[in-house]
């Protein structure tokens, strides 16, 4: 039995090892599919469905998530699937304050989405967490696309400080007993930071200077200053 | 959202992992760190020290311009007092002591400390400097003091002290040994590919450590034995290995030789034996024994917790034979893996910043490389091999060192002992730090160099598994700080000057890339490797010897440096202080997750506010005996001194150890420990000092941070109850 599968994306043919997904299937030759939630470096999970294409079946498959078949006919912008796509970063619009995730306001432009169709919606709001002298954790921008708790867990650290807590509409990022993050198992790597896609997780060193902060003044504001026993041969 | 002017790709300063950074910088400033995701050998992780802790480049406290110390005359342990001096005045005054002491006195009452955190090119023109023009070999650094018990072992018995495999042979591992490495603190990032084969290759993991260390919680068998008594396991492994015929006759006979002999020395070591000493139940021993045989491909991962020891050696020796035996090795996921710390210990070492060899570990004392180096350089060479660190410490105190230059080093808090270290230092009559910092061995010094950190200069760094990687400028250098290499080389011409000499090759380098040239020219392991292929590759793993030549990934396939592997007898005892009545714990020292060494780094940057204070562990056994609960003053005391601290209760110390680590000037763990070293590598034995503990007042004058419950501290928190 042959270990390829042939398939028809958009009217063209793509032949690919077994086991692999639309997404890359379709990259393969040269498709481009939406992502939002996806990281090409972590486990895909289908959470935000911005993916979403047409299988020839009733409901839409997620691309990132799906393995292809043979003979599975593909089709990855019918009006339908831009449709499903518009209304999903129409939802995410009207909740999240999407202002430092470019790649999807880039997305609202093309698939002419409205930002403003459910507005007057209740948006997802949550304080600003600064709790540690590394980062911010700002769940207003969060669109909760799982990749920071899947570093913490078994796509990298093994930390397991972060998960979801909360259910439906409000469910947000959060730690155990909703602990900061010093009185957690973070033990501070920040490929949570580094994988956010909308900024939601930020290096205070960043924020700090976005907010106007003279680099000088970032490191004095931030060190505890003489708070450790250590001789004053400087400073 | 800000964006950035540039993003520099660069190497970590930091450990050896060598993880590959992606600095964003905005108006000179690093306000970001990133990790390119696919990229070898980190592949997107960091650690904190790597994304956050970068930000001493731009310290308030660099050091700017060059210092001349004033106050000369009330000895170096007065508080210091500086005045600023042009690059000019202090090189000139530099060449000029260290020619007069050398005329004076002879080469040989110079010494030097290489640094394991400058590039290879700073190091190589620094021994070419001491070698050269100094005409000594007194030239070591704090590899000394990390892994030369495993560099003796490793020599001994297969001829090469490199890790083994590289980092992208984790994933094949079927079962593998941690020991004496708290690799989730120390190798971070490597650690985490261990997690992954443990949790997603379901590979065995078998951890030999008296600390609870977080790896436990990944291990299939943990064995935890007696502070000091690791070659009483590893010697009863390889009993049960020989009894239950789980080794590899092929490989024997075909790779290594002793082994008849070997059998004779292994027979007392019985398990039952190893329990008696080890406090490790016998049945676990022989359970490891048969998982690390019995496995397709197994590979020994160890740190400081295998050589720091009075018989560093000889527990480096005890984990070869049993690799040997297994004929774990020479095969891509098997090997032997000492994880080297510094971010450059091994290309310091490649590059020879060593007493006894040159670079790629050519012996000084052998003719033939002598004489290569010395047509190459021109100038005639000391044959005779120099002082390692910790001897160069005990020939200052005796005068036969006179003038010493510390190349960004610390052995104030570094070297063991350190009241026998300062008034060793005292005795100097000239000494010269150069350095990014006034640490507490600059604060001794006659005058200071202002080096360039990391994200200043050009260079290239050897990460623990061999990869060269280059080191790149990101920032402009603050004030008048040079890169090492430039301030080398200028110093170098003058001394060339003064001794009226001119090289064959000497000084007059434009770029670090010609003083690779010249080491690639003078070293065939590094021939394949030059700038042009490291940019276009990301990385070469050496040895290298052509351009053609995919680099080496993993070591001995065919055969071993000395031929074949030996098995070397080992016996069971040890030099190191016991415990006793008056002194009745076993301290041990290390690092944590959130500083490095002796915190020069770490200690000026974020990280400082995450662990702010140093701990001592304690086993709540002890701690109830003593009436000691987390949070109370402590006064940690040895034969040489006392340290205050405050308590950490914890299962993760071993009942009857006390762990303290080493990062803190004002509880310097180095004050307790003793110079005792290790016969054949000269290694500390930082692992093992009998000391006692008891309750005491919190000192006067602690700032408000100490009003904070010990656990309120940043993450300072009991790791045993957290995970």
């Amino acid at each position: 039995m042959s270990n390829m599968v042939t398939l028809t994306i958009d009217g063209l043919p793509a032949t690919v090892p077994v086991g692999t997904s639309i997404l890359d299937a379709a990259a393969s030759i040269g498709i481009d599919i939406p992502v939002v939630c996806y990281h090409p470096h972590l486990t895909a999970n289908g959470l935000c469905r911005v993916c979403s294409v047409d299988v020839g079946r009733r409901l839409q498959a997620a691309a990132c998530v799906t393995a292809v078949s043979e003979g599975m006919v593909v089709n990855t912008r019918t009006k339908d699937v831009d449709k499903a796509r518009r209304t999903t970063l129409e939802m995410l619009a009207s909740t999240i304050d999407l202002s430092e995730a470019p790649h999807i306001l880039d997305l609202l432009v093309e698939y002419d989405a409205d930002p403003d169709r459910f507005v007057g919606m209740e948006r997802r709001e949550s304080p600003v967490h600064d709790d540690n002298p590394f980062y911010l954790r700002d769940y207003n921008k969060c669109i909760n696309c799982w990749r920071c708790v899947q570093v913490c867990a078994e796509d990298a650290q093994y930390t397991f400080a972060l998960n979801f807590d909360g259910r439906g509409f409000h469910t947000f990022i959060g730690t155990f007993m909703g602990d900061g993050m010093p009185d957690t198992t973070c033990v501070f790597c920040g490929q949570c930071v580094a994988v956010c896609p909308t900024n939601a997780l930020k290096p205070k060193r960043e924020f700090l200077l976005e907010q106007g902060v003279n680099p000088d003044d970032i490191f004095r504001q931030t060190r505890r200053g003489g708070k450790r026993r250590r001789k004053a041969a400087e400073e | 959202m800000i964006e950035p002017d540039r993003i520099v790709r660069t190497t970590c300063p930091y450990c050896g992992v060598g993880c590959q950074l992606n600095l964003k910088i905005k108006d000179e400033f690093i306000y970001a760190v990133e990790a390119p995701f696919d990229a070898a050998p980190n592949y997107g992780m960091l650690c904190v020290k790597g994304r956050y802790g970068t930000d001493y480049v731009r310290h308030p406290g660099r050091v700017k311009t060059p210092l001349i110390r004033v106050n000369r005359e009330e000895g170096r342990s007065a508080p210091p007092v500086w005045r600023e001096a042009s690059w000019d005045e202090a090189l000139d005054l530099v060449a000029d002591e260290l020619v007069r002491i050398a005329r004076a006195y002879g080469g040989d009452a110079i010494a030097s400390y290489a640094s394991a955190k400058a590039t290879n090119e700073d190091n190589y023109v620094f021994m070419k400097l001491i070698r050269a023009l100094m005409g000594t070999n007194n030239i070591d650094h704090c590899a000394r003091l990390c892994h030369a018990g495993s560099v003796a072992g490793l020599q001994a018995s297969i001829g090469s002290s490199a890790m083994s495999n590289s980092i992208a042979e984790m994933e094949n591992l079927e079962a593998f040994i941690v020991t004496g490495s708290n690799t989730t603190e120390t190798h971070p990032v490597i650690s985490n590919f261990l997690k992954r084969a443990v949790r997603q290759n379901g590979a065995k993991l078998i951890v030999v450590d008296p600390r609870r260390i977080d790896m436990t919680n990944f291990a299939t068998l943990w064995l935890r034995q007696n502070p000091g008594t690791d070659v009483a396991v590893f010697q009863a492994m390889a009993h049960t290995i020989v009894k239950e015929k789980l080794y590899n006759p092929e490989f024997i006979a075909a790779r290594t030789e002793g082994f008849t002999e070997y059998l004779e020395s292994l027979e007392q070591y019985t398990p039952e034996w190893a329990e008696s000493v080890s406090g490790v139940n016998a049945e676990d021993i022989r359970q490891a024994a048969r998982m690390y045989a019995n496995a397709g491909r197994a590979a020994i991962y160890w740190g400081m917790g295998i050589s720091q020891s009075t018989h560093g050696t000889d527990n480096t020796i005890s984990l070869v034979n049993l690799a040997l035996m297994c004929g774990h090795v020479g095969r891509s996921g098997t090997g032997l893996n000492p994880l080297r710390g510094q971010n450059n210990v091994q290309g310091c070492s490649d590059v020879g910043g060593l007493p006894n060899v040159y670079t790629a570990y050519r012996n000084v004392a052998d003719p033939a490389a002598r004489r290569m180096f010395e047509t190459t350089w021109g100038v005639s060479l000391n044959p005779t091999p120099g002082l390692t660190a910790t001897e160069i410490i005990d020939a200052s105190d005796v005068g036969k060192v006179r003038g010493l230059f510390v190349l960004g080093e610390n052995p104030i808090m570094s070297e063991p002992n350190q009241p026998h270290t300062r008034a060793a230092l005292e005795k100097l009559e000239f000494m010269v730090s150069q350095d990014i910092f006034i640490n507490e061995t600059a604060e001794m010094a006659d005058v200071i160099l202002p080096a360039t950190s990391f994200a200043e200069k050009d260079g290239t760094f050897i990460n623990t598994d061999r990869r060269v990687q280059r080191c790149r400028a990101a920032v402009a250098p603050v004030g008048n700080s040079r890169p090492d290499w430039e301030i080398l080389s200028d110093l170098g011409r003058r001394i060339e000057a003064r001794l009226d000499l001119t090289m064959a090759a000497g000084f007059d380098y434009q770029h670090p890339s010609d003083i690779w040239e010249e080491m690639r020219h003078v070293t065939p392991e590094f021939w394949g490797i030059d700038y042009d292929r490291i940019e276009r590759e990301g990385g070469v793993h050496w040895p290298c010897p052509s351009f053609d030549h995919p680099g080496t990934p993993f070591l001995f396939a065919e055969e071993f440096p000395r031929g074949k592997g030996k098995f070397w007898g080992v016996d069971y005892g040890t030099e190191s202080e016991q415990p006793d009545e008056e002194y009745p714990f076993n301290l041990s020292t290390g690092r944590v997750l959130y500083h490095w060494s002796g915190s020069t780094m770490t200690g000026r940057s974020r990280l400082e506010d995450i662990y702010p204070e140093a701990v001592c562990e304690v086993n709540p056994a002890d701690a109830e005996a003593l009436g000691i609960v987390t949070g109370d003053w402590l006064n940690v005391s040895s034969r040489r001194a006392t340290i205050t601290l405050r308590a950490l209760v914890t299962t993760r110390s071993p009942k009857g150890t006390v762990f303290v680590p080493f990062h803190f000037a004002e509880a310097a763990a180095n004050k307790l420990t003793l110079n005792r070293v290790d016969n054949r590598a000269k290694i500390p034995d930082f692992k093992n000092s009998a000391i006692r503990i008891e309750k005491t007042t919190a000192p006067e004058g602690l700032d408000e941070g100490y009003d904070e419950h010990l656990f309120d501290r940043g993450a300072i928190k009991d790791p045993v109850q957290i995970h």
